[in-house]
């Protein structure tokens, strides 16, 4: 397999007819790097994915991979293979005959293809099942049998379209793990594209957050988590607790934000330091994990005081949902210890945050639920 | 059988049945086994039909065969050589249908979208609403020594005197290869429709050249569609009546011409029908050994 070959989109811009589908988006996406391009359905992910593989052009900006730029190259020529979304294995050829189609088209013969399919089914875990049909193998095996295809034809590039997203939960979770393995293994770039925030951190080394054809933000998983550069960021990935309302004192990293729940005090992501303004339009995040219980009548920094509306177990967690000041919803997760949550529906409490976790951003749009 | 009644009432479940019935053994069974019966008896006036010499014999099929008693050749060589032609004409036809609608039906299931494809689809239907009859004539106007074919020929001066068309059977046959285009076209369209695109994008991405993609990808997926409309193209060409009688050259003779003329001008409809049932277990075996040869099992054609 080649080493590791870099993908660059400079300035890409992809129009169809008066729909803007892709604005302005630049990317750097170094050499074996697994990189995911994270987006609600319809944000132009996928169209960023073609134009990489070759089956449309950018309107405008150029497609570089390996530094070489990719204009006027079919998919045939380019050193890239695709995952489809619904993998489009060839129904009537059997399992190794997918596999080793791209030696097909190459003319190797035919003892030499069947060799090195034998080697990839190896490499997916399903040694001896070339002469299947496709139809005979379970959604998870057919799912790797498209990795094989793919890696088959020796891309320098692999993108992947959603491909997991047909499995069941169990599987999905694990063909993720099995994925970045077989990437660590190939040592080739990935380029995923996925709608599952999960599936993006996961994954990826670098993510790239999508929305209507913009790149809000990339980064590593982390970074996107804990430091979102915008709001639309910080309310798709993952789940958060927004507060809306305007910027009353600055510092340098922390600001204070009057809101319906109060004054809440948290710190300036780091994309838009020195560009906040007191008497901004803000929001404030504050994930649902970042809440604890406070001691009754507890004061300072982080605390709101608010009341249990309702309480959900889902194993590993609690969450709890409040009401608080100025009629806010609050959600609170609370890590199972194997005691109960401590509180019942209609207690009033306190609860409190490490305010580092807080963040502020300028109001912007956020992701539809 | 009680389940059968039960899902559909008794009234429309008896109405069912019966029509399945009566398609089944008045319009299918009961007329191949007259003919049947009727290929192996004498051509008898009406007043010895069901006397002692009205016995089953195989002299019809004999006389296809070798020929009147005293013919000089070994075999029937006129009917014999015209049954094969016919043959040989049909499965001509059927490739040069098969060459022409596979690029059109790829076309219409898998490059256009939305109205533009329908104008296509009924641009191909409307001719159909005319008589087939009334289009062979057509066919003879158009290919006739005045007809548009011979005067723009004439015309742009690449030619001094019209082409008989008609004595050269090219009206002939491209009045048979467009008798029964819809039937070939539309079994690889609904083949073809349902093929994923993304399959054809998937080998385009693995580098498979145009051909290649059709010769693994979609010819392979639409073989039952090919296989139904050559079938059927195939067994009508071959059973084609209208187009020979009009279009045919003075010396050109259809199989199906010689069975009419027994039926009508000889008067002999026993001999008639033992040509009709040759033709149709010729055509029907031969159907099959392709079937066999291109390895395509009866229920795909079914579908």
């Amino acid at each position: 397999m080649s080493a590791g070959v870099g993908v660059e989109l400079d300035n890409v811009w992809i129009r169809f007819g008066n729909f803007i589908a892709v604005r302005e988006a630049n990317v750097n996406i170094a050499g074996g790097e697994f990189f995911s391009f994270l987006g609600p359905s319809g944000c132009g992910k996928t169209t960023i994915l073609r134009a990489v593989s070759g089956f449309l052009e950018p309107s405008d900006g150029n497609v570089r991979i390996g530094g070489r730029d990719m204009a006027g190259i079919g998919p045939n020529q380019r050193p890239t293979a695709l995952i489809f979304q619904n993998l489009a294995l060839f129904p009537l050829m059997k399992v190794w005959e997918n596999i080793a189609f791209s030696m097909e088209v190459r003319g190797v013969a035919s003892a030499e293809r069947r060799k090195r399919a034998e080697e990839l089914l190896e490499l997916i875990a399903l040694p001896g099942q070339g002469d299947k049909m496709v139809s005979e193998l379970s959604g998870g095996q057919r799912q790797r049998v498209a990795i094989a295809r793919a890696l088959c034809a020796q891309p320098d590039v692999l993108l992947l379209d959603e491909p997991l997203s047909a499995l069941d939960l169990k599987l999905r979770q694990h063909m993720r793990t099995e994925l970045r393995s077989i990437q660590k293994q190939v040592g080739i770039t990935f380029i995923y594209i996925t709608h599952d925030q999960g599936e993006a951190l996961t994954m990826s080394d670098n993510v790239a957050v999508m929305r209507a054809g913009v790149i809000d933000q990339i980064a590593d998983g982390q970074t996107i988590y804990d430091d979102p550069s915008t709001s639309f960021v910080a309310s798709f990935v993952g789940e958060n607790n927004m507060f809306r309302g305007t910027v009353k004192k600055l510092t340098k990293d922390a600001a204070v934000v009057a809101t319906d729940a109060g004054e809440l005090d948290a710190r300036i992501a780091s994309s838009v330091k020195g560009e906040l303004k007191s008497g901004d339009d803000a929001m404030v995040f504050i994930r649902p994990e970042a809440f604890g219980v406070a001691e009754a009548g507890a004061r300072g920094k982080g605390r709101i005081k608010a009341m249990v509306e309702n309480e959900e177990f889902e194993g590993q967690s609690y969450h709890v949902f409040l009401n608080g000041p100025g009629d806010t919803h609050i959600k609170m997760s609370l890590v199972n210890t194997g005691r109960t949550s401590g509180s019942a529906v209609g207690d009033n409490l306190t609860i409190a945050y490490d305010t580092k976790q807080a963040v502020v951003l300028p109001a912007g749009e956020l992701a539809s639920e | 059988m009680a389940k059968f009644f039960e899902r559909n009432g008794g009234l429309l479940g008896t109405y069912l049945l019966v029509m399945v019935g009566f398609w089944v053994i008045v319009l299918i069974i009961l007329p191949q086994l007259s003919m049947l019966d009727f290929s192996f008896r004498y051509n008898l006036p009406p007043a010895q039909v069901g006397t002692d010499a009205d016995v089953w014999n195989i002299s019809n099929y004999h006389f296809l065969l070798f020929g009147a008693e005293g013919n000089p050749e070994s075999y029937n060589v006129v009917d014999m050589s015209v049954f094969l032609k016919t043959l040989v004409a049909a499965l001509f036809v059927t490739l040069f249908d098969l060459a022409l609608c596979y690029p059109l039906a790829y076309y219409l299931a898998q490059s256009v979208s939305g109205g533009f494809g329908r104008v296509l689809v009924l641009l191909l239907i409307i001719p159909y609403w005319v008589n087939e009859i009334l289009r062979a004539f057509a066919f003879r106007i158009i290919f006739g020594s005045s007809g548009i074919i011979n005067a723009t020929l004439i015309g742009t001066g690449i030619i001094d005197e019209p082409i008989d068309f008609i004595r050269a059977d090219v009206a002939l046959y491209a009045g048979l290869g467009y008798a029964y285009i819809l039937l070939m076209i539309f079994p690889i369209y609904n083949a073809i429709e349902s093929l994923d695109r993304n399959q054809i994008e998937a080998a385009r991405d693995m580098g498979a050249p145009w051909w290649r993609i059709h010769w693994r990808v979609v010819i392979p997926f639409a073989k039952p569609g090919i296989t139904s409309g050559c079938t059927m193209v195939f067994m009508l060409t071959a059973g084609a009546l209208a187009a020979p009688q009009i279009l045919g050259g003075p010396s050109s003779l259809w199989f199906t011409q010689i069975i009419y003329q027994w039926f009508n001008t000889g008067g002999n409809w026993p001999r008639g029908s033992a040509y009709a049932v040759v033709l149709l277990l010729t055509c029907i075996v031969f159907v099959l050994a392709m079937m066999r040869l291109f390895k395509i099992k009866m229920g795909e054609i079914g579908k």
